[in-house]
């Protein structure tokens, strides 16, 4: 499957707007994102390994949180993932 | 690092503000990243998801950033900050603004709108390495 990364994490990617991995799942592809480039995990996952709230992370064009098998949700070869900080503020609070 | 963009674009971005009013406007703006700055090429509007608290909230849709990229690849272009409208408050960053930044190397531009027209432009430029670091510097925008 294919990554796609947002402008700000390209620094952990070595510039590269999209990584290529392996994996059958979800989780498999971003484990093998984060093993080749480690410096990923602290900007995807909390200490204890939960994806960041913050982070968004779509399965072609649906955010996998709603997905019925979240995470675990098969991939193909063909697909796309892409991480997407989120984008929110107000003002005066 | 200063911000670059041309006097339309700066423009349209502040009058985007205006309309929305008494809401908050919010968009992505679209460029490249030189050694010199951010250069602005191009503004997506975003709609304002926050219809329960727009005048005083804004949130971009995943799926709008995400088209956003796709359509500005296509062009060479990446995103390189975001702006929004503070109606009748000022042109500062909000404790809410500065907990919900996570684009870093970006630019996050505010306007503030006093009674629907459009005042101060300030730009922020969301430094540092991961949230325990983080820091909005002021930065400054060029008009060409
Ligand atoms: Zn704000």
């Amino acid at each position: 499957m294919t990554i796609n990364i947002p402008t700000p994490l390209r620094a952990y990617t070595d510039k590269k707007e999209s990584v290529s991995v392996e994996g059958t799942t979800v989780t498999e592809g971003l484990a093998a994102l984060v093993a080749a480039h480690p410096a990923m995990q602290q900007h995807l996952f909390t200490p204890e390994g939960k994806l960041r709230s913050f982070v968004n992370v779509y399965l072609n064009d649906d955010d996998v949180r709603y997905l019925p098998a979240k995470e675990e949700t098969a991939v193909s070869a063909t697909d796309e993932l892409t991480i997407i900080p989120s984008i929110a503020g107000g003002c005066c609070r | 690092m200063s911000l670059k963009l041309s006097q339309q674009l700066y423009d349209e971005l502040r009058a985007h503000g205006e309309e929305t009013y008494p809401h908050e406007c919010c968009g992505i703006m679209l460029g490249k990243t030189s050694d010199e700055g951010l250069h602005v090429a191009a503004l997506v509007r975003a709609g304002n998801t926050r219809t329960d608290s727009a005048h005083n909230r804004y949130h971009i849709a995943p799926q709008e950033l995400i088209k956003a990229q796709r359509e500005g690849r296509k062009a060479g272009y990446d995103i390189v900050g975001f702006y929004h409208s503070h109606p009748d408050h000022p042109a500062q960053w909000s404790p809410t603004d500065f907990a919900e930044a996570h684009w870093f190397g970006c630019s996050y531009v505010i306007t503030a709108v006093e009674k629907g027209a459009a005042k101060i432009t300030n730009s922020f430029l969301l430094t540092g390495k991961g949230e325990d670091d983080k820091a909005f510097e002021p930065q400054t925008i060029a008009v060409e």
